[in-house]
């Protein structure tokens, strides 16, 4: 469904920050980017969405094929009518508007009319209940759980073919966390939505993903099944935190840590 | 009594129009982090522009009054594509500094086509003031009351419930984040820039109406500048308490400390007034406190 193919994203006409980088995400799938912080997976959803333009950001090389139309370069509101929809990192959900306000305005861009845009808003409430009830409350008031909610609800209104998620379990209590990924496999499973996903958390982003792409230094260096990736040794001890000889002790801060055998 | 009630009412009118060029500053300022300079001038244009559909093609008032509503939304479209639009994404400052440019070539692009004179429009009301109670008030600044009470009005609707009244508030929220939404932040720029045009046009009329139009009128922008920021530089509500209050202070101040200094402290009291408040209240009455999350 989604290609990335070889680019290369410059930010302020020298700093090299993807060098061909190439994902697939499948029709249906959900596919987990994984990375260290700067290796560029925050970058590689903005590049899909448009979003570097507003970062004097460009991708100089290479193409991203969605439906097998290009999408390089277009500007942020092609790229959501087209059907990809980002929930940027911090939810950014818009802290003077109502928690119902953020919502319609997500709807903007589709023009719906009046009543199918009530009806879908019903919907989302349907899928987070707790909204409903904070409907009339400023969203900048809701707590970081709520937040996140609203967040998706709002790339759930438009109804986009793929939604881009970067680290949505950012700052939520682990149990939150537990439930927001419930939600994810949810709308995946049963509306059918196509999800790039990017995550900190890589334990429990490989147990919902399908395929993983492993990222450093703005290409990917390891990707597989996300079985296969759960593993890896390489992937143990860098993102799960296990090592050959079982869960390791954070008293020991001094180990020696095994090599990277994809460098 | 009697004097002071009247002061006050002529304050409210006087404020009111200052009011509507206040919320010109603020529809530009919350979409797009813009502060205006040249907001007076945009007035002025307004009111040569009615002036000319009038007084020199003999267009009746109330067609003017719409036509010449239109052609300030015109106006201010063609400076957002012409001017603004090349300046996307470069520092603020840089912006505002082409606005202070933007207000000189409006004043002298006005000052080609009709001079410095002071002109009048046609008389539409009777001057017959209309007695309420002990204080009489002019029609004309009763129209402008009525007419920017309506404005506000239609604005705090276009805001609440339109679309593209909230698509225009989430972009003054976070510019990023709503393009993400799929909004075109370019379209509500320049939305923003013709309603702002709009309404400097039609306080230009209000005031021309009142008491004649001459170059001078570009100066109204700074005089509404302390209800600006009195009311906070995001805030609509802030931009209607902030220029009646100005306006109301103003005519006091008129009434009762001019005849004792000789004059001139109606220009001043305002921006004392404002310096107080901002020791105060540095982001102004009603301006937004951030909503942070820890």
């Amino acid at each position: 469904m989604l290609k990335i193919k070889n680019i290369e994203v410059v930010y302020d006409d020298v700093i090299l920050v993807l060098r061909g980088m190439s994902i697939e995400a499948k029709k249906g799938s959900i596919t987990v980017l994984l990375g260290s912080n700067g290796a560029g997976k925050s970058t590689t959803l903005k590049a899909i969405s448009g979003l570097l333009k507003s970062e004097e950001g460009k991708i100089t090389d290479g193409d991203i094929l969605f439906e097998n139309r290009s999408l390089k370069n277009r500007n942020p509101e092609e790229i959501v009518s087209a059907g990809i929809f980002q929930v940027m990192e911090g939810r950014r959900i818009f802290g003077t508007l109502t928690t119902e306000e953020n919502l319609k305005v997500a709807g903007y861009c589709r023009k719906y009319g009046k009543k199918i845009l009530k009806n879908k808003i019903e919907k989302i409430y349907e899928y987070f209940p707790h909204l409903k009830e904070r409907r009339e409350i400023r969203a900048g008031y809701l707590s970081g759980g709520e937040q996140q909610m609203l967040a998706i609800g709002r790339a759930l209104i438009s109804e986009p073919k793929m939604i881009l998620l970067d680290e949505p379990s950012l700052g939520l209590a682990p149990l939150l966390v537990k439930e927001l990924f419930e939600i994810i496999e949810r709308i995946n499973r049963i509306d059918k939505i196509t999800i790039l996903l990017v995550e900190q958390n890589a334990d429990i982003a490989l147990s919902i993903g399908n395929y993983g792409y492993i990222m450093e230094n703005g290409k990917v260096v390891l990707e597989g099944s996300c079985a296969k990736l759960r593993e890896n040794e390489d992937v143990k001890e860098f993102y799960l935190g296990i090592s050959a000889e079982g869960k390791k002790s954070f008293k020991n801060v001094k180990h020696y840590r095994r090599r990277k055998r994809w460098l | 009594m009697n004097y002071f009630i009247q002061l006050i009412v002529s304050g409210i009118v006087l404020g009111s129009i200052y009011a509507l060029i206040a919320l010109g500053f603020v529809l530009i300022y919350k979409a797009t982090r813009v502060l205006n300079f040249a907001q007076g001038e945009l007035l002025m244009a307004g009111a040569y522009i009615a002036f000319a559909l009038t007084v020199q093609l003999h267009i009746p008032f109330w067609s003017a009054f719409f036509i010449a509503m239109l052609l300030c939304a015109l106006l201010g479209l063609i400076i957002e594509i012409l001017i603004l639009k090349p300046l996307i994404g470069e520092p603020i400052i840089s912006i505002v500094m082409i606005t202070i440019g933007l207000s000189i070539v409006l004043k002298a692009i006005v000052e080609m086509i009709w001079g410095t004179e002071t002109r009048v429009y046609p008389a539409i009301f009777s001057t017959q003031p209309i007695a309420l109670g002990a204080i009489s008030v002019s029609k004309s600044s009763l129209f402008s009351l009525v007419a920017a009470i309506t404005l506000f009005i239609i604005f705090h609707l276009f805001f609440k419930f339109s679309s593209t009244g909230i698509a225009m508030r989430a972009v003054a929220d976070d510019q990023q984040a709503a393009q993400s939404m799929g909004i075109n932040i370019k379209k509500i720029f320049a939305i923003s820039w013709m309603v702002a045009a709009l309404v400097a046009g039609i306080g230009g009329i209000l005031i021309g109406n009142m008491n004649g139009i001459n170059v001078s009128l570009g100066m109204f922008g700074l005089k509404v500048f302390p209800a600006v920021i009195l009311g906070g530089l995001d805030s609509i509500p802030g931009a209607i308490i902030g220029g009646i209050t100005i306006g109301v202070l103003e005519s006091l101040s008129g009434g009762y400390l001019d005849p004792l200094v000789g004059g001139g402290v109606k220009m001043v009291a305002p921006f004392a007034i404002l310096l107080v408040i901002l020791l105060i209240k540095p982001y102004g009455l009603f301006g937004t406190e951030e909503i942070e999350k820890v």
